[in-house]
């Protein structure tokens, strides 16, 4: 027994340290998005948008990235008519007062992961405030489903209708394999870190073994609506990206949810972090 | 009280008109003749000014000036040589634009000196108002301008010498498409000939050719002095049309803000007449209206409700663009009244958000109270100005008739009537019970028929048009072994839309029924199925709801192709793909569907 409980607790406290950084990474990313959206002007494009979160990370000591940052305006926040993943990358669409605008990123610090979605708009909006506001439910509603160990598949699908009882369309069924969420995991330091269609090369690799080794016992970390998301959740840290659209406005929230194979409902699944910009608006909200 | 109206009136040279129940009159003297005023209304309000067209007196606007005069000062005056007023000596050079801005200055001066009044024109009323709001002497005294079908004269003139001078094939049939409808100007230039027939049969006959060409409703209008309003009416062709048309000035630019409100059916003014208006008018609303030429008498509530919107917009000196919606179909759906049943979920919330994108008002309809609420709550969110929910079951008779009522009492008339509201049934017809043919048939064609019987016969009553929209299906025309309900319930619900389209064309209401196919809503996931024990039931429901990520067609589509079909008065739409294909093999390939529906297949 006793070489267990060390076991045990030797790993409890490198998952401490282990999150900790990942909370950092997590940190450094939101105060991007906030730099950068505080930024954010009228005439402002897409292009110069990712560009300056690109700029920002870089000068605080990014090198990799498990995807580089997208920035969205408008209705391209709603991905409407979206029908080539190519459509994703940054455009030439310009900031207009009232219009919604989400910055994405997904930056590697320290051998870190982090993968962020920060929603905003210019001025006033009250559709896209309303989104933001029922993008909360979401959140609750995942972590509470996690922590009840129901399979990924069912969740998706429960995410699913209470969009459709909110009035909304799941626009995350637009990223690729309609992940609602995917694992993220440590990516080594390398001098050089090439991309690949905006991705990492190497979390990608990390990405498609997690793939192959799940493929074979029967998981996946992709949280999906197909069959291959048809388990409990797995644990590890999962960057969770509920997006909602509604009629040319989108909104979505990214961070990482943390699931480890703990007994205790409230150590199986946890948010990483409570202290991110959309959790802090809903708790101004609620004590206004 | 017309008569009493007749033999107060002191023009003892005029024949009289019947003049406009509970108005103030009163006569303005001006150029060597006098006008006849009538008043309606707070004059501490804002001042809403109406001219009339040809051949019409000021008694046109009776019902408009009724509906305005609540909110608004509102004053109407007869043109010179009609109605009540005097007509000048001679005829001829007596009835330029130049003397009948004398004239609109005259009135306005009379009844609103300190404050600038808002214009409304129609017809030959619209062509002044445009010169009116484009010459310089009336700067300041224009707060806005509401055209119906009349364009200025110059901007007409321009429109022509551009399709003249470079006449590309379009621009070729948009210019005979216009003289077509215009025959009628070159017959009025004639001499003494118009002014006979007028006098004599022509004026006899006139109220039953509106009756019977432009579908006005019989009543007081046209008024008794029609024949001299007409014959004098004619000098305002013969003064102005060729000089303008054959000049027509450079720098005829709208000083105040423009609101256009186009009859699509109009038989005498092209549509297209409006092209190039914002080069000429630069804060321009747009409205458009299912009616023929005389919107005054088919459309008074419309036009009312556009009105009203448009001046208290100015008088708050909002801009421009708030007047109107920012989605498609804004121009015809703006203000209407919208009522959508299902509209909790699906096809029939869409289609709410669609219409209130379009500025429409909606009352949202559905047995879930949470669902309807949460649409009529999002519908104001983005672009309808009033929202409600009413929870209903529309398979109820006697509550679809209270909710007529309460409707018809708190909001109006319905403008645009969604009947939608449906429920699935999927198995074999052995095995359908007597209760679930029931439940499929209360919902799916007796909720139909009671939201048309209900609200179709108030929109009749009114008389000022409208529309149905029945949410029909594919499976209306696609014979299957696996719906035999449903399809059935459907098939009702297309041919009762066709029978009753028939029935109503004549009142100037179109019904559609629309025919989508697989749509991605909760429908599938709330379907019942027949003869299933509860947990069966379940995991089909789980299995059908779970939805094929590569047919993943919206509901916002069907949405769109409702306010499409509206705009356009279909009668049947497939929307999907397959519907479409269904629809063309059920009418050149029937056998073939047959064989199809033996197999078994998913729903």
């Amino acid at each position: 027994m006793a070489p267990v409980t060390t076991a045990t607790s030797r790993e409890a406290a490198e998952l401490k340290s282990e999150l900790r950084g990942f909370r950092e990474v997590q940190r450094l990313a939101y105060a991007c998005a906030e730099a950068v959206a505080a930024q954010l002007r009228p005439g402002v494009t897409e292009r110069t948008a990712a560009r300056m979160q690109r700029d920002w990370l870089r000068e605080r000591g990014v090198r990799d990235w498990f995807h580089l940052p997208f920035a969205w305006f408008g209705d391209r926040t709603a991905f409407v008519n979206f029908r080539v993943p190519l459509q994703f990358f940054p455009t030439h669409r310009a900031l207009e007062p009232g219009m919604p605008f989400i910055l994405d990123m997904a930056p590697v610090h320290q051998g870190f992961t982090a993968d962020i979605g920060y929603s905003g708009c210019l001025g006033l909006n009250p559709v896209h405030d309303r989104l933001l506001a029922d993008l909360e439910a979401h959140r609750d509603l995942i972590l509470r489903e996690v922590r009840e160990r129901r399979s990924l598949r069912e969740i998706y699908e429960d995410v699913d209708r209470l969009m459709v009882r909110q009035g909304y369309a799941n626009r995350h069924r637009a990223y690729p394999f309609g992940v609602i969420a995917h694992k993220i995991d440590r990516v080594g330091a390398r001098r050089w870190s090439p991309t690949l269609f905006g991705f990492g090369v190497r979390s990608l690799r990390g990405l498609a073994s997690d793939a192959l080794r799940g493929h074979r016992d029967g998981w996946s970390p992709l949280w999906s609506p197909y069959r291959f998301s048809d388990h409990p959740p797995t644990p590890g840290l999962w960057a969770v990206e509920p997006h909602l659209g509604f009629r040319g406005t989108g909104a979505k929230f990214e961070e990482i949810l943390v699931v480890t194979d703990s007994a205790d409902p409230r150590e199986s699944a946890f948010w990483l972090d409570d202290d991110l910009p959309h959790v802090r608006r809903r708790q101004e909200e609620r004590a206004a | 009280m017309s008569r009493g109206q007749r033999s107060g009136a002191t023009g003892g040279e005029a024949v009289a008109g019947a003049g406009i129940a509970g108005a103030r009159e009163r006569r303005v003297r001006t150029g060597g003749i006098e006008l006849c005023v009538a008043e309606l209304g707070d004059p501490e309000q804002p001042t809403v000014l109406l001219v009339h067209g040809y051949p019409d007196s000021k008694e046109v606007w009776s019902e408009v000036a009724r509906g305005l005069a609540d909110r608004f000062h509102v004053v109407l005056y007869d043109v010179r040589g009609c109605g009540r007023s005097t007509a000048p000596r001679p005829l001829r050079g007596g009835f330029t634009l130049e003397k009948l801005t004398d004239d609109f200055l005259a009135v306005a001066d009379a009844v609103s000196p300190d404050r600038p009044v808002h214009l409304v024109g129609h017809d030959w009323g619209s062509v002044q108002g445009w010169e009116f709001a484009t010459v310089r002497r009336t700067e300041g005294r224009i707060a806005s301008f509401t055209s119906m079908s009349g364009p200025s004269l110059d901007h007409f003139g321009h429109w022509i010498k551009k399709r003249m001078t470079r006449p590309t094939p379009r621009r070729a049939a948009q210019l005979l498409q216009q003289s077509a409808k215009s025959w009628y100007v070159g017959v009025l230039h004639t001499p003494v000939l118009p002014e006979l027939a007028w006098k004599g049969p022509l004026g006899k006959h006139w109220p039953r050719v509106l009756e019977r060409l432009e579908k006005m409703p019989a009543g007081d209008y046209p008024t008794a002095s029609l024949p001299r309003d007409a014959a004098h009416g004619a000098w305002l062709y013969r003064d102005n049309v060729l000089p303008r048309l054959r000049r027509p000035r450079g720098d005829a630019y709208a000083h105040c803000p423009v609101q256009l409100i186009t009859p699509t059916g109009d038989a005498f003014l092209s549509e297209r007449l409006y092209d190039d208006l914002e080069e000429w008018a630069p804060q321009l609303v747009r409205r458009t209206l299912a009616a023929k030429h005389w919107v005054p008498r088919t459309r008074p509530d419309q036009l009312v409700s556009w009105i009203g919107a448009f001046v208290t917009a100015k008088e708050e000196g909002d801009p421009a663009r708030r007047v109107v919606a920012s989605g498609p179909h804004a121009d015809r759906f703006g203000g209407q009244l919208v009522l959508v049943t299902g509209a909790a979920s699906g096809i029939g919330r869409a289609t709410a958000f669609a219409f209130a994108e379009a500025g429409a008002r909606i009352i949202a309809v559905d047995r879930d109270a949470e669902g309807a609420a949460r649409t009529a709550d999002m519908s104001r969110l983005i672009g309808a100005p009033q929202a409600w929910a009413e929870v209903v079951d529309i398979a109820d008779g006697t509550a679809m008739e209270k909710l007529a009522d309460r409707v018809d009492a708190d909001y109006g008339t319905v403008d645009v009537l969604v009947n939608n509201a449906g429920i699935g049934l999927a198995g074999p017809f052995l095995r359908t019970t007597t209760e679930d043919w029931k439940k499929v048939l209360d919902v799916n064609l007796w909720g139909v028929i009671h939201g048309c019987r209900v609200f179709g016969r108030r929109m009749a009553d009114r008389g000022q048009g409208g529309h149905i929209v029945n949410t029909a299906s594919a499976a209306a025309f696609l014979p299957s072994k696996m719906l035999p309900a449903y399809s059935t319930s459907k098939a009702a619900v297309l041919m009762l839309s066709e029978c009753l389209r028939a029935e109503l064309a004549g009142q100037g209401i179109g019904v559609t029924a629309m025919c989508p196919g697989l749509v991605d809503t909760a429908i599938a996931n709330t379907a019942g199925s027949t003869g299933a024990p509860a947990d069966e039931e379940k995991r089909r429901q789980e299995e059908t709801g779970r939805k094929d990520p590569r047919r993943n067609y919206p509901p916002e589509k069907v949405a769109d192709a409702i306010l499409r079909a509206v705009v356009r008065n279909q009668a049947v739409v497939p929307v999907t793909p397959e519907a479409r294909g269904a629809r063309l093999l059920s009418r050149f390939a029937p056998r073939l569907l047959r064989t199809f529906a033996r197999f078994e297949r998913r729903v």
